[in-house]
């Protein structure tokens, strides 16, 4: 067991967080007007109280965290910073990936996108993770540009013009 | 029967079985599970006549609940939530060498208890329909509200984190246009909210991207147990299966109905283990590799997740995340899931059901014919399955609305899936708000409008009255058990 962040603090954080999505959509609900107009409830009348259940219930889940000091069913660590790091390996390269997509197309970033995690992460060597980067986003191009006649995304910079697409 | 002949074309066989092939993939891979690979494929059955894309969801349906038992026995890594009771004794099974005796009884149970549902939507359905024909909006409503309070009352995870994550799914369906007024609800200005949510992206980010994050997190890598599946084993444990009639039974009830009621398969399996396990002869071995415990189960999570299938049918109301998945896919298609749907839409109905039972078979063949294949699969190294998972989810998310915002959506919904699965906060209500929340919302309204503000309308008759009671019940039930069980003791 390393160190981490608690999930206690992961617990209170996270009501914090649903407790100002609530007040948020409580707040833009009543601008919208929340009451009862006369051919019916007006706009934010449902929402309002959505919102206002949100509250509740992030305040109660809050009070129940101060609560459970040191819960028993409860695992100690919501995650290992090891843990954490790990999945920020996986999260920011598809950030990358995505605003790759903007500019040079769905079938170019997702290669590159697999090529770089297979190498970088997987230690396998440049030409497997570009052969296999290569391969999917040739099968998907077929798949889709193709068959499914389902045209994605090629990018500000569209580098597959010259195949006509 | 007429169903069958409008299922029975060959375009539709290949994509029953293109269907189940890619539903067995998506239920044995990590993040891909039933209800968001059916999300991910959706769009792409845009073009097809309806019938036929409902033919290869379902099958996929199929593919994703049959597989994720293969998984279960020989990984020990549940494909799905409702394989982890399958675990208990199909990975000791499969340790002690005899996984192929394991695989043909989960596909054998997986295939009876499903058969069973199948035939008793059959049956129940229109009948269930022509009943519900008598609703109006205020009975509408008090069935999403005991659908929503059965949720709250019954479910294992802290009620206010329910409460939470449902409220949420209510809000994120509110935001966009409001459908009666056609003011902007929500949107701060920003005009990529027009669009407001859909349901399929929040399902590929929450369970997809999600999925991904947390095997991300435990580091885990698959090293399983090889299998060797031959007709010899197969007709042998075909030979044995008989013996556990009594626990097939059972499980299969217990399966129906919990997938009715929004409990859905989950529920269904671990509880069928365990009453299997008290009422079995051999019940203290369970745990240890007994072939009645991967059984029992099996037969209750197949049962389950096709019965969930009946509400969605019939009343429009989905009893599990996939099973919302496909009735916003009819709603897409412009088909209205519900009472009317049955008079106005017979073909597609009973071609719906007819696929099932077909679905069913095509799975169970494939499924013994192919898990080596797919037990391969697993050994793909983490690093080239996650990437691919990932471009795989970000086409499906894009191919909803053809709009680049939803794949960052899309993340943003795995990073909330990944702290709701590690806090407890539970994922379906979320997705179930999300894909009723308009509908309940203006179940709600007409019902205001008809009775003009006054909240008493859901109790104005005896159908509705009795529903919203039921709702209250089970939305109060676990006070009402402390409660009783404190008087208990009282008078003890």
């Amino acid at each position: 067991m390393g160190s981490g962040i608690s999930q206690r603090s992961a617990e209170m954080a996270v009501a914090l967080l649903t407790l100002v999505i609530g007040l948020t959509v409580v707040i833009a609900s009543y601008q919208l007007g929340s009451k009862w107009a006369n051919d019916g409830p007006q706009a934010g009348y449902f929402p309002f109280y959505v919102g206002l259940l949100i509250c509740i219930g992030s305040v109660a889940n809050f009070v129940a965290c101060l609560r459970n000091g040191a819960a028993t069913t409860q695992p100690k660590l919501f995650a290992e910073w090891e843990g954490l790091r790990r999945v920020a390996a996986v999260l920011v390269p598809a950030m990358v990936f995505v605003a790759g997509v903007y500019l040079i197309g769905i079938y170019l970033s997702s290669m590159f996108y697999i090529a770089a995690f297979m190498v970088l992460l997987g230690k396998y060597r440049i030409w497997k993770g570009v052969a296999v980067g290569f391969g999917v986003s040739f099968v998907l191009f077929l798949m889709f540009e193709i068959w499914f006649q389902v045209l994605l995304p090629k990018g500000a910079y569209n580098i597959l013009s010259f195949v006509g697409h | 029967m007429h169903g069958f002949s409008v299922v029975l074309t060959p375009y539709n066989l290949v994509l029953m079985f293109v269907g189940v092939f890619l539903g067995i993939i998506v239920g044995v891979l990590p993040g891909l599970g039933g209800a968001n690979g059916v999300a991910i494929l959706l769009p792409l059955t845009f073009s097809m006549p309806p019938t036929s894309a409902i033919v290869m969801l379902s099958c996929i349906y199929w593919g994703a609940l049959f597989g994720g038992a293969i998984t279960s026995i020989l990984f020990n890594i549940p494909g799905e939530p409702w394989s982890v009771a399958t675990t208990f004794d199909g990975y000791p099974m499969a340790q002690q060498g005899r996984a192929g005796e394991a695989l043909t009884a989960s596909f054998t149970s997986s295939f009876f208890g499903a058969l069973v549902a199948i035939i008793m939507i059959t049956f129940i359905a229109p009948a269930v329909a022509s009943f519900a024909l008598e609703f109006g909006p205020p009975e509408f409503f008090a069935v999403y509200f005991l659908t929503f309070c059965s949720f709250i009352g019954m479910g294992k995870e802290p009620p206010f984190k329910i409460l939470v994550a449902m409220m949420l799914g209510f809000a994120l369906a509110a935001v966009g246009i409001d459908i009666v007024t056609g003011q902007l609800r929500l949107t701060f200005g920003f005009t990529e909210l027009l669009r407001g949510f859909n349901f399929l992206i929040a399902v590929i980010g929450l369970f997809g991207i999600g999925e991904i994050l947390l095997s991300m997190e435990e580091g885990l890598s698959f090293s399983g147990k090889t299998a060797k599946l031959n007709m010899k084993i197969v007709l042998q444990t075909w030979k044995k299966l008989p013996r556990f009639w009594g626990t097939a039974i059972r499980s299969t009830i217990i399966g129906c109905w919990l997938g009715i009621t929004p409990g859905g398969a989950t529920p269904a399996s671990f509880m069928a283990y365990g009453i299997a396990k008290r009422t079995s002869r051999n019940g203290a071995k369970f745990g240890t590799g007994e072939l009645e415990g991967v059984v029992a189960p099996e037969v209750a999570n197949n049962s389950a997740g096709t019965s969930a299938l009946l509400p969605m049918l019939a009343l429009g109301i989905p009893g599990s995340p996939t099973a919302a998945v496909l009735l916003g896919g009819l709603l897409i298609w412009g088909l209205q899931p519900g009472p009317l749907l049955f008079v106005e839409q017979k073909d597609f109905v009973w071609g719906l059901i007819a696929s099932m039972y077909l679905g069913n078979l095509a799975s169970l063949i494939l499924v013994l014919t192919c898990v080596p294949f797919f037990a391969a699969i697993l050994r793909i190294p983490f690093s080239i399955i996650a990437p691919v998972i990932v471009v795989i989810c970000a086409v499906g998310a894009f191919t909803v609305n053809n709009a680049m915002g939803d794949i960052w959506y899309m993340l943003a919904f795995g990073v909330i899936g990944y702290a709701f699965k590690k806090l407890d906060y539970p994922l379906a209500p979320l997705v179930l708000a999300l894909v009723l929340g308009d509908q309940a919302e203006s179940a709600f309204r007409q019902s205001m409008l008809i009775s003009q503000g006054d909240v008493r309308v859901f109790f104005s008759n005896g159908l509705v009255g009795s529903i919203t009671s039921l709702a209250l019940l089970a939305l109060f039930w676990p006070l009402l058990a402390k409660m009783v069980a404190r008087l208990r003791k009282g008078a003890g």
